[in-house]
């Protein structure tokens, strides 16, 4: 089903907040108004009191009068800002709703401070607006952002595509390493200066559901992407490890070898929360893109039953692997309108409700136990060693539920 | 260009959502890009509230940009007043769809609702979120308003009371007090608003005898409106601090025809006492930073000086409306204001200032952490914490109680501080005893206990480790130990790590 109407979504700025902290030399500038930098501050919560990466350069009435003004505006911002923090090596200026309506140029903007601050500093852009990506998708716009600046490299290896916890991604160096699958790189890189190569040796895996524009810029570089469900759970992380492994033609025997104890591991762990999800109904609410591999997580590790899975936006070619791991009876709704899935949602019923925080509380005071979704992007959920704590992040709602007297 | 990390104030549509949010049977259409209902979480999560804010937002995207927008506009808002069914609705732009330039307010025209509209033009590259909640709260009341009735003579005087809104810094409860006290006055209440009232309230605004304005910020554009066209006067004195209560309510009796005497008599506050007794002694002269939105920068700065003996250092505001009342009243204690919208211009000035207290919002409480100086918040803006269960009022009598408490008590914790530290050595303070809430001194990490002598970690193991937060890396590392001596493993590699995480998982 798909839906539109008025849509209850962060917008791709909000990415920033956890890019920040993958990419530790690079500082994100927004340009936009007084709503993008209230945004990022209210996003960003108390991490906007420890020197965090990020900023906006606010616009303001003069800006908007003439075109020149505004560049020479920036030029000054992005000068200050340098100044202040030398320990920069790659600055993106982030396109907001009303730099991308006034139609600031930001690509030529990031050409001419380039000219100004290299070679200390690679300037980028991309944009994070509302108008043209809902929350994850900043984050796709972000790495979209970096392959042409990826340095060609036609030998074969292994790139992994998506801001995972640096825990995570050492967890997935150690299985690839004991696979025998290598050169394995990721993006993005931890530091600006260790952008992995690309080229027709390149297989690359996608680790997040919400990389469509970085995917094909990254085949229109050689690059070829290895079908996989995503990393979620003990049957997704095996199936993703296994593209990979097919591809390095690693015998089965092997495979297993390599993963079985942490396979077990994860189905150990995710056990323990069965008794309290098993046969519960459950709902997604449209936010990351993330929802659909939760929800064959949830409907087939742990017996949950979707009843309408809400995305923001459906990438059937990605997504075809998960999808045919759901059942087939599951109601998908692409986009949406908030007032009337919220009805759907009432008549519904389900068990608990996957939902942002404007609307958490407020089906929590109507009676709905509910979870809260952008903790699914800032806590580390992908890989063996996570599919327990991904569990509990479900089941920890309705624990309290039932332990709460009043 | 103005670059920012922290803003004080959001958006001028942050206010207006504020007053919708605040009042029942209004419904307020936002023309705005996808995204902007990020402001939806400021009332669900912050002020935790059990309702979605009465907002409707267009939620246009780029490919909406061709020229269809305003149909968008026009769907939204026939679809909002046919689902919620208001009595009066508000339009607007968010600072996208200012650019756009379609006119809300004409396009809701169009539409012919049976209801009033009010159209609002909030400059977003000029203005911030209070002037939108005045200039909302104003509109609305000049569009609502009916014309004044006559008033009966000999009748109980009554008054308004203006001001309070959603997301407001103890408007809830200043809301109670102040009406308590009006209440044991003999005053009655005709209207408040925005908070709790409808639109029909509004209407009925010019029956009362006269206005309390809690929040200038807020309800001065209102009430001075009222004032020329209504004839109400206005309260200008605002109730923060014992000796600004006493004013206020000198000044509602001159208003009201009432004889002040037996309630002045009759009432104070218990801070008035404390102050006075000799444990606060050591307050005296005690260099005090306060910052905040005007209205309550001043009255701290009053209730500091005058009610708790500390000695003024720097007093500051972020609202550049109120900018000349403020350096007035810092001119007075020998200081230069600071009015800026930039917290480092702020942080600067309490370096050089060397205050032993700051009153300021938020921001200040972090510049306070950082520097180690005892803070206590007085003004938005404000977080969750700052929206208590309890009854804390910041007005009235309860309110001088609620902030000698909240004010001293962050003292106290650092005259404890002081004393660890000089007793360091002594066996009852020793440098592991109870670290403060103010960190920065105390901040020396727990050593990692000993493991069992049978035990050891793999270097990639105990790395493996740091990668946990620290506030459970203890745990992690005492039921790694557990399932390690249970199963008889030696050495503690990352498996054994994550074997454990997983036995124990839960």
């Amino acid at each position: 089903m798909r839906e539109r109407g008025q849509r209850e979504v962060f917008c791709g700025l909000t990415g920033i907040i956890w890019l920040h902290r993958k990419i530790q030399d690079a500082f994100f500038l927004v340009v936009g108004s007084r709503t993008c930098a209230h945004l990022m501050q209210s996003a960003a919560g108390v991490m906007i009191f420890a020197e965090p990466r990020f900023a906006t350069a606010i616009m303001e009435e003069r800006d908007l009068a003439g075109m020149t003004d505004a560049n020479e505006e920036l030029d000054r911002v992005v000068a200050q800002l340098l100044a202040r923090r030398p320990d920069i090596r790659l600055l993106f200026l982030v396109g907001s709703c009303p730099s991308e309506v006034i139609k600031l140029d930001l690509s030529r903007a990031a050409q001419r401070l380039n000219a100004t601050h290299a070679p200390g500093v690679r300037v980028l852009n991309y944009s994070g607006s509302g108008i043209e990506t809902t929350f994850t998708q900043g984050e796709d716009a972000c790495l979209a952002a970096l392959v042409p600046e990826m340095r060609a490299d036609p030998a074969p290896g292994l790139l992994v595509v998506g801001a995972l916890a640096e825990v995570v991604e050492d967890q997935m160096r150690r299985l690839f390493a004991a696979l025998g699958i290598g050169p394995v790189a990721f993006l993005p890189p931890r530091r600006a200066a260790d952008l992995p190569g690309v080229g027709p040796g390149t297989r690359f895996l996608l680790a997040q559901p919400f990389l469509a524009e970085t995917a094909r810029l990254l085949e229109d570089r050689g690059a070829r992407r290895l079908a996989a469900p995503f990393p979620l759970g003990a049957e997704g992380t095996t199936a993703w490890l296994r593209a990979a492994a097919e591809a390095w033609g690693i015998p089965a025997a092997r495979f297993r070898e390599v993963t079985t104890a942490g396979e077990q591991r994860a189905r150990t762990a995710i056990a323990r929360h069965r008794p309290l999800l098993a046969g519960r109904r459950i709902t997604f609410f449209p936010d990351s893109q993330l929802e659909i591999p939760l929800a064959r997580f949830l409907s087939r590790e742990l017996d949950m039953q979707p009843v309408e899975i809400g995305t923001p936006y459906l990438h059937r070619q990605h997504l075809a692997e998960e999808l045919a791991l759901l059942a087939a009876d599951a109601m998908l709704s692409e986009g949406g309108d908030v007032d009337r899935q919220l009805d759907r949602c009432r008549a519904a019923r389900p068990d608990i409700v996957v939902c942002g925080l404007g609307l958490a509380n407020p089906l929590e005071a109507e009676g709905f136990t509910t979870k809260w979704s952008i903790e699914l992007v800032f806590t580390p959920i992908q890989g063996y060693d996570q599919a327990g704590d991904l569990a509990a992040l479900f089941a920890r709602p309705l624990d309290r539920r039932t332990r709460l007297m009043v | 260009m103005q670059l920012a990390v922290w803003t004080y104030e959001g958006p001028p549509h942050i206010g207006a959502m504020r007053v919708a949010t605040a009042m029942l049977g209004l419904h307020y259409v936002l023309h705005a890009p996808q995204g902007d209902t990020y402001a939806d979480l400021l009332f669900t999560m912050i002020e935790r509230r059990g309702d979605r804010p009465p907002v409707t937002y267009t939620t246009f995207q780029a490919r909406d940009l061709g020229g269809d927008t305003a149909e968008l506009f026009k769907t939204a808002a026939r679809e909002a007043f046919e689902r919620f069914q208001p009595q009066a609705m508000i339009v607007g732009a968010s600072c996208t769809a200012e650019l756009i330039q379609d006119d809300p307010g004409g396009l809701a025209r169009a539409l012919g609702l049976p209801i009033p509209v009010v159209a609002l033009e909030l400059p977003s590259y000029q203005k911030k979120e209070n002037w939108g909640a005045a200039e909302t709260f104003y509109r609305l009341v000049r569009g609502l308003c009916a014309p004044p009735a006559p008033r009966a003579e000999g009748r109980t005087p009554s008054c308004n009371i203006l001001g309070p809104t959603a997301l407001g810094f103890r408007h809830r409860d200043d809301l109670r007090e102040i009406t308590d006290l009006l209440t044991r006055m003999g005053v009655a209440i005709n209207v408040t608003a925005p908070l709790g009232a409808t639109p029909a309230d509004l209407a009925r605004l010019g029956e009362a005898d006269f206005n309390i304005v809690l929040y200038p910020e807020i309800a001065g554009p209102a009430a001075a409106w009222l004032t020329r066209a209504h004839a109400q006067p206005a309260t200008k004195t605002i109730p923060i601090g014992l000796g600004a209560t006493r004013e206020f309510i000198a000044e509602v009796a001159g208003l009201a025809g009432l004889d002040a005497a037996p309630i002045l008599a009759a009432e104070t506050a218990r801070s008035a006492w404390y102050s006075r007794s000799v444990d606060s002694n050591y307050l005296t002269g005690k260099r005090v930073f306060v910052f905040g939105d005007a209205t309550h920068a001043l009255a701290a700065a009053r209730m500091a000086t005058e009610e708790l003996g500390f000695t003024l250092v720097g007093l500051g505001s972020y609202a550049r409306e109120q900018a000349r009342e403020l350096r007035d009243a810092a001119k007075a204690h020998g200081i230069e204001a600071t009015i800026s919208d930039d917290y480092l211009a702020v942080e600067a000035a309490i370096q050089a200032a060397q205050p032993e207290l700051i009153l300021g919002t938020q921001m200040e409480r972090h510049t306070a952490k950082r520097l180690g100086i005892p803070c206590a918040v007085i003004s938005a803006p404000v977080h969750v914490q700052d929206y208590p269960a309890r009854y804390s009022p910041q007005m009235g009598f309860e309110g001088a109680n609620v902030l000698f408490d909240t004010w001293v008590h962050p003292l106290m914790m650092g005259l404890e501080e002081h004393l660890l530290g000089m007793f360091r050595e002594d066996f009852e303070f020793h440098g592991e005893a109870a670290p403060s809430h103010l960190g920065a001194a105390a901040a020396t990490a727990t050593a990692a206990p000993t493991p069992p002598a049978t035990l050891t970690w793999a270097a990639e193991a105990e790395r493996e480790l740091g990668k946990i937060p620290f506030f459970v890396r203890g745990k992690a590392r005492r039921n790694t130990e557990r399932y390690a001596t249970e199963h008889g493993i030696g050495t503690i590699t990352i498996e054994a790590l994550y074997d454990a995480k997983a036995h124990f998982s839960r």
